[in-house]
C-alpha cells in the first residue's frame, strides 16, 4: 500500500507538471524537500535526546510501568499483543497524555520511544506489528482537547472569539479516534494485511 | 473556564514532568544522572534513523503538491463534496491536510484573509485543521525511528481516520454556525 501511495504522488506529480508546463516546480520541489527532511530529523535530536534520558529514569524507578498499569483495561483492549507490564505500555500512556494536553514536543518523542519498545516485541523488523498500527492510527488521529496552534492562528487573524472552534473541534477529533479504533481493528483481520502474508509489492 | 484550565497545564506540565520524574527516581533509589545520560544517547541515533524515511516522504509529497496535482484532485473531488455540505473553499485544506501540516496551515491563513476567520469557511478550516494531524509523516517518523517499511494497514486505518474526522467537521461545523 505505502509503495503504491509514494509511487503515486511522483508519478501523478510529474505527469501533471509536464501537462501543465510545470516542471520546474518539480525539480525545485524535490530538492528543497530533501533538505527540509534532512532539517526537520536533526533537528529532533535535542528533544529527542531529553525525553530519551527521562525516560529512562521513568523506567528504571517503575513510573513507566505503574502508568501502564493505571490504564490497563482501555491499554489491554488496544494492545492485546503487549505484555501488562512491558514499557511499550508506559510510554504508549505518556504520548498520548503528551497529545491530550497539546505538548507536542514531548509527544513525538515519546511515541517514538513507544515505537522503540514495540519493536522490541516485534520478530519481523521490518513489519509493522497490530500494536504499531493501532498505535500510529491513534496518533494520526490527533487526539488533542486544545488545538493551540490554530486558536493562535485565529486570534492574529482578527478572529472575535478564536477559542470557540475548541468544543467542536473535540466532537470532530473524538470521532475520528474512534474510527481510527475501529478501523485497524477491522483491518487487521483482512487477508490482505496479514502479518506474514503482505507481498512486497503492496 | 476549560480554556484557561488547559492554559494552564500546558505552561506547568513540562516543568512539573522534568522535576517530577528526576525526583522520584531518586526515591526509588535511581542514580539519575547516570539513567538520564544513558537514555539520552539514543537521541542522535533515533533522530538519524529517521533521515531516509523523511526524505522518501517528503520529497514525494513535495513534488506532488507543487505540481499543481492538487488542484486536479480538487477539481475532481470537489462534486462530492459539494454534495454534504464542505464549501469548494475548503477542499484544498482538506485534501492537504494528511500531507502537510506547513501547507494546510498555509491554505488555512489564506482562508482566513479572504473570507475571515469567523466565517463559515474560516471556522470550518480551523476546526478540520485542528482534529486531524499530518498522518504521512506521523508514518515516516514513527516508522522510520524503528525500521519498519512494511506499514500493513497502518495508512488506510490512519486515511480512514483522517476522513472521518474532516466529515465530523463539516457536520458539526454547518450544526452549529449555519
Amino acid at each position: 500500500m505505502i509503495n503504491l501511495i509514494w509511487l503515486g504522488f511522483i508519478v501523478i506529480g510529474i505527469v501533471v507538471a509536464l501537462v501543465t508546463g510545470n516542471i520546474q516546480a518539480v525539480t525545485d520541489a524535490a530538492f528543497e524537500y530533501a533538505d527540509v527532511a534532512v532539517e526537520l530529523s536533526i533537528g529532533l535530536v535535542g528533544v529527542m535526546a531529553l525525553w530519551l534520558g527521562l525516560m529512562k529514569i521513568a523506567e528504571e524507578s517503575g513510573m513507566v510501568k505503574a502508568l501502564g498499569n493505571a490504564l490497563r483495561p482501555v491499554m489491554k483492549y488496544l494492545f492485546p499483543e503487549v505484555p501488562q507490564d512491558h514499557p511499550a505500555m508506559g510510554a504508549m500512556v505518556m504520548n498520548i497524555a503528551a497529545n491530550i494536553f497539546g505538548l507536542g514536543n514531548a509527544a513525538t518523542p515519546l511515541g517514538i520511544k513507544a515505537m522503540k519498545e514495540l519493536q522490541e516485541l516485534n520478530d519481523e523488523k521490518d513489519t509493522a506489528t497490530n500494536s504499531m498500527c493501532t498505535f500510529l492510527a491513534i496518533n494520526t488521529s490527533s487526539v488533542t482537547l486544545i488545538a493551540s496552534s490554530v486558536v493562535a492562528y485565529r486570534a492574529a487573524a482578527g478572529s472575535a472569539n478564536p477559542a470557540e472552534i475548541i468544543g467542536p473541534t473535540i466532537i470532530a477529533t473524538v470521532a475520528s479516534t474512534i474510527a481510527a479504533i475501529v478501523a485497524v481493528k477491522l483491518l487487521q483481520k483482512l487477508p490482505a494485511f496479514n502479518k506474514n502474508k503482505e507481498k512486497s509489492t503492496l | 473556564m476549560f480554556v484557561k484550565f488547559m492554559e494552564v497545564i500546558s505552561i506547568y506540565a513540562i516543568p512539573l514532568i522534568i522535576l517530577f520524574i528526576p525526583l522520584y527516581g531518586f526515591f526509588k533509589k535511581v542514580k539519575v544522572y547516570e539513567a538520564f545520560t544513558d537514555g539520552a544517547k539514543e537521541g542522535f541515533k533515533t533522530a538519524v534513523t529517521i533521515i531516509p524515511y523523511l526524505v522518501a516522504m517528503l520529497v514525494a509529497i513535495g513534488i506532488f503538491r507543487k505540481s499543481g496535482a492538487m488542484d486536479v484532485l480538487v477539481t475532481i473531488v470537489s462534486p462530492i463534496t459539494n454534495a454534504i455540505g464542505m464549501p469548494a473553499e475548503v477542499l484544498p485544506m482538506a485534501l492537504m491536510r494528511p500531507l502537510s501540516g506547513g501547507g494546510a496551515s498555509g491554505i488555512m491563513n489564506d482562508l482566513f484573509t479572504t473570507y475571515g476567520a469567523d466565517s463559515l469557511i474560516g471556522r470550518m478550516a480551523s476546526i478540520m485543521n485542528g482534529s486531524t494531524e499530518t498522518t504521512f509523516y506521523v508514518l515516516a517518523v514513527y516508522f522510520g525511528a524503528v525500521g519498519v517499511k512494511k506499514t500493513r494497514h497502518a495508512v488506510p486505518a490512519g486515511l480512514i481516520a483522517d476522513a472521518v474526522g474532516l466529515l465530523t467537521a463539516v457536520f458539526v461545523t454547518n450544526l452549529m454556525f449555519k
